[in-house]
């Protein structure tokens, strides 16, 4: 995959891949596009809005991170206690996708209405889809979110589930018609990193959609992991919002997330029980 | 008059459209979805829509989630 002459991708919102950023443009790697719908995107970092703490720090994490999506949810609007300050003055629309999310909703028939709302709200028929099992560990409950992404796609929306890290699930969100499936890597805003290296692998291998791993990153190196087992992309928010500097932490996950791709697309060796030798074991000083 | 207002009653002196029920609530109708009686209302119908005595209306915006 990805070996061969190099590609300018079309990207959304921006001319350049992650290689371009990367400043690699020598040797025979080049990466595809990341492709999600028929839409190309520039960043393979997908990254939330939620728990900043001020909308500013957001605005400056979400440039430091290279992404051109982001994830936001579809609440009320707070009727007695209006603040002027609305989330989209601080999104760039003009470099970022917008992502509505069903995050909170725990049926197909909750999450399908949700779904609905936020293409109202919004400007595209694209949505994250999540159907909730369970408050403790936030897991995706199966039936429910193939049922609604069953229903979505009929009515013509782009489903993006964010799903279990099962493949069987995932193989059936495609056949139902997901744009993309989005297994966790660990339960939401936990940091635990990838708790099933194996499952996300096997999901690549199975899919024929992009594999997105969405939850449980924690830190650069998760999110590296990711990108090393063959995800297309990795969606998080806490990972970022939560971190002591978000700005900084925005700016680790991009260049993580970049550095796990290209080393997916190096080969890297085999692993080995014992060592070999980097150094020539010929030529030693004082060996007869 | 009540109406159902994100799941709150709400006093309104009459029965009016969408378009002044945002006007009234300072709310600028580009950024919100509206459901009346559990049924979207496209913006362009915000015009006509009218709200009516014990109607249910949710308005929903974007928040930060991830």
């Amino acid at each position: 995959m990805g070996v061969g002459p190099a590609v300018a991708p079309k990207a959304f919102g921006a001319s350049a891949g992650a290689f371009a950023e990367a400043g690699i443009g020598v040797g025979r790697l080049s990466d595809t596009p990341f492709v999600i719908a028929g839409r190309t995107f520039s960043s393979r970092l997908i990254i939330g809005t939620g728990k900043y703490s001020s909308h500013a720090i957001m605005g400056r994490a979400h440039e430091a991170s290279g992404a051109d999506m982001v994830t936001v949810a579809v609440r009320r609007v707070n009727i007695s206690d209006r603040s002027r300050e609305s989330l989209l003055d601080y999104i760039d629309s003009s470099r970022m996708f917008i992502l509505p999310n069903t995050a909170g909703c725990y049926t197909a028939d909750e999450a399908i209405r949700t779904a609905r709302l936020g293409r109202e709200a919004g400007l595209s028929n694209w949505v994250k889809l999540e159907v909730i099992g369970d408050e403790r560990t936030l897991f995706p409950d199966n039936e429910a979110l193939i049922e609604a992404t069953q229903v979505l796609v009929r009515e013509g929306f782009v489903v993006l589930p964010y799903t279990n890290d099962d493949p069987i699930a995932c193989r059936k969100l495609e056949q139902a018609g997901a744009a993309a499936v989005m297994p966790l890597g660990a339960p939401i805003g936990s940091g635990l990193g990838i708790q099933n290296p194996n499952n996300i692998r096997i999901i690549r291998e199975f899919a024929h959609v992009p594999v997105i791993v969405d939850a449980g990153v924690g830190t650069a190196s998760d999110a590296a992991i990711a990108m090393e087992l063959g995800a297309d992309g990795v969606l998080m928010n806490t990972a970022i919002a939560g971190a002591e500097d978000p700005v900084a932490m925005a700016t680790a996950m991009k260049h993580a997330v970049i550095a796990g791709r290209l080393a997916y697309l190096s080969g890297r060796i085999p692993r080995k029980m014992y060592a070999t030798a980097s150094s020539p074991v010929e030529g030693m000083v004082g060996r007869s | 008059m009540e109406i159902i207002l994100n799941g709150e009653p709400y006093q309104v002196d009459q029965p009016l459209s969408i378009v002044a029920l945002l006007e009234r609530l300072d709310i600028d109708a580009r950024r919100v979805a509206v459901e009346h009686n559990l049924t979207i209302i496209k913006r362009h119908r915000f015009p006509d829509v009218i709200v009516d005595e014990g109607d249910k209306v949710e308005i929903v915006n974007f928040v930060g989630g991830g």
